[in-house]
């Protein structure tokens, strides 16, 4: 009985989450009557606006991952060296992203960085990108500080500290060297989870009305049938992709145990 | 001057003292063990030589220079963990080579230092293999290893066989000492077991509750204990109260029987003291005329291999002795009344 029971959970939260992914699937290839084809695709693809704004998200991601990187990992490494007491205080705060919905977070934004601001970011494109990447750095903030931070009690830092130091070796040396290489499947997988929540990222990017992917998939969405199904689709492909970087990097680092 | 100097060094964690006025003057090439219970501050006193806590007070300094206040990676200290610590992301050959390419030494000599170095420690054919590919003792031998490549002027190792199994501790103990010597280089030895502390060292420190106790050879510290925690701590000990008569000659009464021991007893007549002795001075049987007899009820008879260790019940209190093995003479039985006798010399009057 609680066999049965147990597939039957398995097969209804397959279906919860399957049909609609299939319906859409379906839809997107529909464009041609009576046919399935990939004309929605092709259209899709050869929308200089989508090669633009999809160019401009991950553009943006990697910015956002390689700020990511530099703030958190020095930053938890510190937290379990020096301060592990703090580690609540730090936690609580890599969580409000959570908690905080986006739009207050970019409506703050634009109020303290405006024009007549005390440095007046939105004044420009480039201070406007800036904030827009500091704002996704906040948004990715609670999944890259968990990876890394659990990446780091993986490894006995403060005895693996103390060796470089004994040997010799400086603050620097030991970041790079020794903390970054054994953190970093964490590292990459809090970067693939960055790389996916920048991607599909529409509220700050609409509200600095920068173009980003998100909202050119959601003003295609308001005007288009077919190809909005097509991109999300293509946006699902991208996310399983990163998930499935994130699996295989894991797997490769060679010097851990299978 | 000694070679390593540790003066007056204290060192508090809030209102936790830790260690208390300690101090140390180890000569170079010597084999300096720190022993002691859980909490007697040995391992600070370590980390504070390697840099990796400030004291509160006092100096350290090596070779002449005061470092005290350098930081632990200015020291020129090697330093080898309970745990091990290779850096999991480099192999055993990257791991030795580490604190060379710190130092900046060209690449010819430090594979050639790393090659040494593997050959030194009976490893060199695994410098491909990383940390987790080894077993516990291998890699205790590569932290070794890596800890001496950079030439340090002084080996701090921290228990570093706590983490081993009994029969490759054992191995590793006399490989250790081997390379110290071979070596030539100043160690200090942290270690809370009697054994590796009493077996590999030139000189033994014995600590409680943050100061040095006694620091003597290990034949000293077994054989003429200062005080009862160092005489309890270090080896299995019979302890009888006594009452001291006469400091100069060494009188002490026991009971209704009176000691000699002819040596001074550096305390005032009439202080109450303890009479010890270790299990092997012990003989059952009539021993020497002039030693002390008593007569007890085996209580216990504990066969361990090479020494058969029995527990009489003298009434009252009890005594351990050792006998060597002999397959000629079984040990006694159980139950059976024997006589015991206490040589002088195996006597030791502990009055603090």
């Amino acid at each position: 009985m609680t066999r049965f029971a147990a597939w039957a959970a398995i097969i209804s939260g397959c279906l919860y989450f399957l049909m609609p992914m299939i319906g859409m699937t379906e839809f997107s290839l529909s464009m041609r009557r009576g046919v399935y084809s990939l004309d929605a695709y092709r259209v899709v693809m050869a929308d200089p606006q989508f090669q633009a704004t999809f160019a401009y998200s991950l553009i943006m991601a990697l910015l956002t991952i390689v700020f990511g990187v530099l703030l958190v990992v020095p930053t938890a490494y510190w937290v379990q060296l020096k301060m592990p007491r703090m580690r609540p205080v730090v936690e609580f705060v890599t969580l409000l992203p959570l908690v905080i919905p986006a739009i207050v977070v970019v409506f703050g934004y634009i109020r303290l960085y405006n024009t007549s601001g005390w440095l007046p970011l939105t004044g420009s494109v480039t201070g406007t990108n800036l904030l827009l990447m500091f704002g996704y750095a906040t948004l990715a903030l609670p999944y890259m500080y968990r990876a890394v931070d659990t990446g780091l009690r993986s490894i006995d830092v403060a005895t693996l500290t103390e060796a470089a130091q004994s040997l010799g070796a400086g603050w620097f040396r030991i970041m790079a060297t020794l903390i970054l290489p054994n953190v970093l499947s964490a590292v990459l997988s809090g970067a693939f989870l960055t790389l996916a929540i920048v991607i599909g990222e529409f509220t700050m990017a609409a509200l600095l009305d920068r173009p980003a992917f998100g909202p050119y998939m959601q003003i295609l969405g308001a005007n288009r049938a077919y190809e909005p199904a097509a991109l999300a689709v293509i946006a699902f492909a991208i996310t399983w992709a990163c998930m499935g970087l994130i699996q295989m990097v894991s797997r490769l680092s060679k010097h851990k145990r299978a | 001057m000694a070679f390593l100097e540790l003066a007056h060094l204290d060192k508090s964690f809030g209102a936790n003292h830790v260690v208390k006025d300690f101090n140390l003057s180890i000569d170079k090439g010597e084999f300096v063990s720190l022993l002691g219970p859980s909490g007697c501050g040995k391992t600070t006193v370590l980390r504070m030589v390697g840099g990796f806590e400030d004291p509160t007070a006092g100096t350290i300094s090596i070779d002449g220079q005061d470092v005290t206040r350098l930081k632990s990676n200015q020291r020129k200290i090697g330093m080898v963990f309970q745990s091990y610590a290779l850096f999991p992301n480099l192999t055993v050959a990257q791991n030795v080579a580490f604190g060379l390419k710190v130092a900046g030494i060209d690449k010819k000599e430090t594979a050639d230092r790393v090659k040494e170095m593997l050959t030194l420690i009976g490893l060199g054919d695994l410098g491909a293999r990383y940390p987790f590919q080894l077993s516990g003792g291998q890699q205790q031998r590569v932290a070794l290893a890596r800890a001496l490549a950079v030439r340090p002027k002084v080996l701090l190792l921290d228990e570093p066989l706590s983490a081993l199994d009994a029969k490759i501790r054992a191995s590793l103990r006399r490989e250790i000492r081997a390379i110290q010597q071979r070596l030539g280089i100043t160690t200090i030895f942290v270690t809370h077991d009697q054994e590796e502390a009493l077996s590999m060292s030139d000189r033994v420190v014995v600590m409680t509750q943050g100061r040095a106790d006694q620091i003597g050879t290990p034949f000293e510290i077994y054989n003429t204990p200062a005080t009862r925690f160092v005489a309890g701590f270090v080896g299995t000990l019979n302890t009888f109260d006594a009452t001291l008569t006469d400091p100069a000659t060494g009188t002490v009464r026991m009971g209704d029987t009176q000691v000699v021991l002819n040596r001074q007893v550096k305390a005032a007549a009439g202080t109450p003291v303890a009479l010890a002795m270790r299990p092997e001075s012990a003989t059952l049987g009539a021993g020497q005329p002039g030693d002390v007899t008593l007569t007890g009820r085996i209580t216990e008879v504990q066969f361990l291999g090479a020494i058969i260790r029995i527990t009489a019940d003298l009434g009252r209190q009890s005594l351990t002795l050792d006998t060597f093995n002999r397959s000629e003479t079984p040990p006694p039985a159980v139950g059976s009344e024997v006589t015991i006798s206490l040589p002088h010399s195996g006597m030791v009057v502990l009055a603090g």
